[in-house]
């Protein structure tokens, strides 16, 4: 939406088309915060460092300078278009800290910043007059002479396949959580842009990079932000203890993401754990703090796993949460694939490298939201009109209709998926090991092949679910074959790909970014320089 | 644990009338960990045992307002009721569309109108003069009061279950020209309440003609079923008491409302 606002300020034709209404899209989800470096003391410099060094070296570091440079204009206009963030007494925005960052520089909502920054940003785009295409679901790039031309969808309400034109397509579909099970991201997140994207011939960037959050909830793997320890909770194991203090004595509960969540798991594995779990503890913040900043989580703990955090600690793990990879862009969110554009969760800039800190994915759709939204608009000032080949629609409609005239027996899109969510926890989670990669890889091969025979059992065309997530489990196999192909190929740790067999980071061999091109046989993998400015790489300790 | 589930269904490309008609209730018992949910229970169902289910759902946190609907009678968010605490000793549970809007398929609305509504009270923040230089300085108790009503996730139960709606809806009258209804008018109230929004005035006015804050009958059902604490009808009291101190008394609530005062004051009599 962010994108659409800008391209709409630029005066050309412009429309947001999503598989759901904008309102129910992923980032109202986002609970804690965004980061901008507004406080006197802070520097957009300190900002991009603690940025780049929480990448563990992997971020591009002339897109983080780009990120941290432009945070505090976009944050002030966002609180200018209605954000009501949180404010200090002096009516300044309040900031909190959080994981891997130098200074309290994370904005916030309460813990509904997600939601806010959503609300207000579609209330712009009302406001602009720029119509939106709800709950359509796009099941191709439309591809011509080497150029994006536009999407091939489906409209939920009739089950109607249509081509839509468009000189220029800017992606911001969201990440691939729904590859795993469990995992903190909302039953849409399905991959489908950077699948789309991935079978048009774009490439997939660092898509071995998985955040693993280390405060989510145990049955439901609902996420607990991470300004509970911002604002100051602590995390114990079963003797009471707080563990962080043997593996990050400066920063404790606020190392970065990937740093906490091996800590929790050593802890597990190591017997020190609470059934599976360790505990988050809040109740020395205070019943007032908590209400006025850690409301929703106060709910979801109650509502979702029976616990009054302000009497008890509650039961958390690691669990899968964001993704680092996507679509390769540059920093005005150009793919490598003409008319295309990319940004937020399903775009790899690289911004966050191995590692995003708590409070810069927010930041990042904004600003690579705009810039992409600015660089799409002028690219479609400067193309000629076209129309999209109906031979596409032909062809989607046939293989609906190929899908829909097979019926549903023992294997089904839900078994298939849950098993694809099952191997990827077990053998692509914090910790990694060769030869358990190598097995996830090979069950994801086997799954792709039965995906090819299953059958739906609603036959109708109005608001097919059943065939909508035949679709999603096409998006989310392509994701998860490059994610467990390209971490099997990475022979090294770095950020949140930590490996049991090659612990160390191995800079000589692999400060290089991923590549997965699409073939017939699955990922093809290249590699690619990371772009060093300021920051040579050093060593990580927290 | 065994959920039991009695589902309205509606298929609006069935062969079979009751389908079509939306007279249809499907009965499911499954087995579901303890802490599902109505809506964990839903999915499982679509995925285990009937593929042409359909709700809308996302976050399962409450938070995206994706999955309001019916439950035993009652607007609900079904991500955010548990099975074991509406029926602990595995009772039937009732689930049905959201209602005061048309069903296009089982579980999903049509709400369209819903969305109208809030577009129509134009929301987004109108400030009187160009932004300043940095943030617009607010001060903390400001923002506390306005959290209330942000916490608003546009899910659809106040609207579903508004009884002002329900009767004029009833009397055969065109969707878009009914009362604006609760979601729409707290929506409202949160730019009014914003310092920083300088069309007030306007928007008191707007409000205060037919169909607006002066048609809710204060049944508080609004209050009762909304999943966030948004407390709607008190939002729209407080509108009420900001378009009378605002001088917009030229309406037969706002008249209503100063005459009932002025008895009181001078008879002590209702």
């Amino acid at each position: 939406m962010r994108a659409a606002l800008e391209a709409s300020r630029k005066s050309v034709n412009v429309a947001v088309l999503s598989k759901v209404h904008p309102l129910r899209s992923h980032s109202a989800a986002a609970q804690g915060g965004i980061n901008a470096a507004l406080g006197d003391e802070d520097t957009w410099e300190a900002h991009a460092f603690d940025t780049v060094k929480g990448s563990d070296y992997l971020a591009d570091q002339d897109a983080a300078e780009v990120l941290c440079k432009e945070a505090p204009a976009d944050i002030i206009e966002l609180e200018n278009m209605g954000t009501v963030f949180s404010r200090r007494e002096d009516g300044r925005l309040q900031q909190r800290p959080f994981g891997g960052a130098g200074f309290p520089r994370t904005c916030y909502v309460g813990d509904i910043t997600g939601q806010a920054i959503l609300h207000v940003v579609w209330e712009q785009l009302i406001k602009a007059g720029v119509p939106t295409y709800e709950e359509w679901l796009v099941t191709s790039l439309a591809v011509e002479d080497g150029a994006c031309r536009g999407v091939i969808a489906m409209e939920m309400r009739s089950g109607q396949v249509q081509a839509i034109a468009a000189k220029a397509v800017v992606l911001a579909t969201g990440g691939l959580g729904r590859v795993y099970q469990p995992t903190t991201n909302s039953l849409i997140s399905t991959g489908d842009g950077m699948s789309l994207a991935y079978r048009a011939g774009a490439p997939l960037m660092d898509m071995e990079f998985v955040q693993f959050h280390p405060t989510t909830l145990k049955d439901s793997g609902v996420l607990l932000t991470e300004g509970a320890r911002g604002e100051g909770a602590y995390l114990l194991n079963s003797l009471g203890e707080r563990f962080m203090a043997r593996y990050a004595p400066q920063k404790m509960e606020l190392a970065p993401r990937d740093v906490v969540s091996r800590a929790e798991q050593t802890e597990i594995d190591e017997g020190r754990g609470v059934d599976g779990c360790v505990l988050l503890d809040l109740r020395h913040l205070g019943e007032e703090r908590i209400r006025e900043r850690l409301w929703q989580i106060s709910d979801l703990a109650q509502d979702l796993a029976g616990t009054d955090i302000r009497k008890e600690p509650v039961a958390v793990r690691p669990g899968m949460h964001y993704h680092m990879g996507g679509v390769k862009t540059d920093i005005d969110g150009t793919t490598p694939l003409p008319g295309l554009f990319a940004a937020g969760e399903c775009a790899c800039v690289s911004v966050h490298g191995a590692n995003r800190l708590g409070g810069n994915s927010l930041l990042e759709t904004v600003v690579f939201g705009r810039r992409a939204g600015a660089a799409a608009a002028d690219c479609a000032s400067a193309a000629a009109d076209h129309n999209v080949s109906q031979a596409a629609v032909v062809d989607q409609e046939k293989a609906l209709k190929a899908v829909l005239e097979r019926s549903r027996r023992e294997d089904t899109t839900a078994s298939i998926r849950r098993e694809m969510g099952t191997t990827m926890t077990a053998k692509l989670g914090v910790f990694r090991t060769e030869k358990e990669m190598a097995e996830a890889v090979e069950k994801i091969r086997e799954l792709r092949e039965r995906y090819r025979s299953l059958g739906v059992q609603d036959k109708g065309r109005v608001f097919n679910f059943d065939l909508a997530n035949y679709l999603e489990l096409g998006y989310l196999l392509d994701c998860a074959e490059c994610v467990a192909t390209g971490a099997l190929a990475r022979r090294e740790s770095r950020g949140a790909h930590s490996r049991r067999d090659f612990p160390e980071r191995d800079d000589e061999s692999w400060l290089r970014h991923s590549l997965c091109y699409h073939t017939a046989d699955g990922p093809r993998l290249e590699y690619s320089p990371v772009t060093l400015t300021r920051w040579q790489p050093e060593r990580r300790a927290y | 644990m065994e959920a039991r589930l009695r589902v309205r269904r509606f298929d609006p490309e069935s062969g079979d009338a009751d389908a079509r008609s939306g007279a249809r209730y499907q009965s499911y018992a499954l087995e579901v960990p303890g802490y599902a949910t109505v809506l964990d229970t839903l999915l499982q169902i679509r995925d285990d045992l009937d593929g042409s289910l359909a709700l809308r759902c996302s976050c399962r946190s409450a938070i995206c307002g994706s999955c309001a609907m019916r439950i035993n009678g009652q607007a609900r968010l079904a991500c955010k009721t548990k099975v074991s605490a509406l029926a602990p000793n595995g009772e039937e549970i009732t689930v049905e569309p959201m209602g005061n809007m048309p069903v296009i398929k089982d579980l999903v609305t049509d709400m369209a109108s819903f969305w109208n509504k809030v577009k129509a009270i134009e929301p987004w923040l109108q400030t009187a003069g160009p932004p300043p230089q940095r943030e617009y300085l607010v001060s903390p108790e400001a923002t506390h009061d306005l959290t209330q009503v942000m916490g608003c996730i546009m899910c659809g139960a106040c609207v579903s279950d508004c009884a002002t709606l329900e009767t004029e809806l009833g009397l055969g009258k065109d969707p878009d020209a009914t009362f604006l209804a609760p979601a729409a008018l707290a929506k409202a109230y949160r730019f009014v309440a914003d310092p920083r929004d300088g069309a007030d005035n306007e928007r008191l006015l707007a409000l205060s003609r037919a169909e607006g804050i002066w048609d809710c009958t204060r049944c508080n059902i609004c209050v009762e079923v909304c999943p966030k604490g948004v407390a709607p009808m008190d939002q729209i009291l407080a509108l009420r008491r900001k378009a009378i101190e605002a001088g917009y008394e030229e309406n037969l609530g706002a008249r209503h409302t100063l005459e009932f005062e002025k008895t009181v004051r001078e008879s002590a009599w209702l």
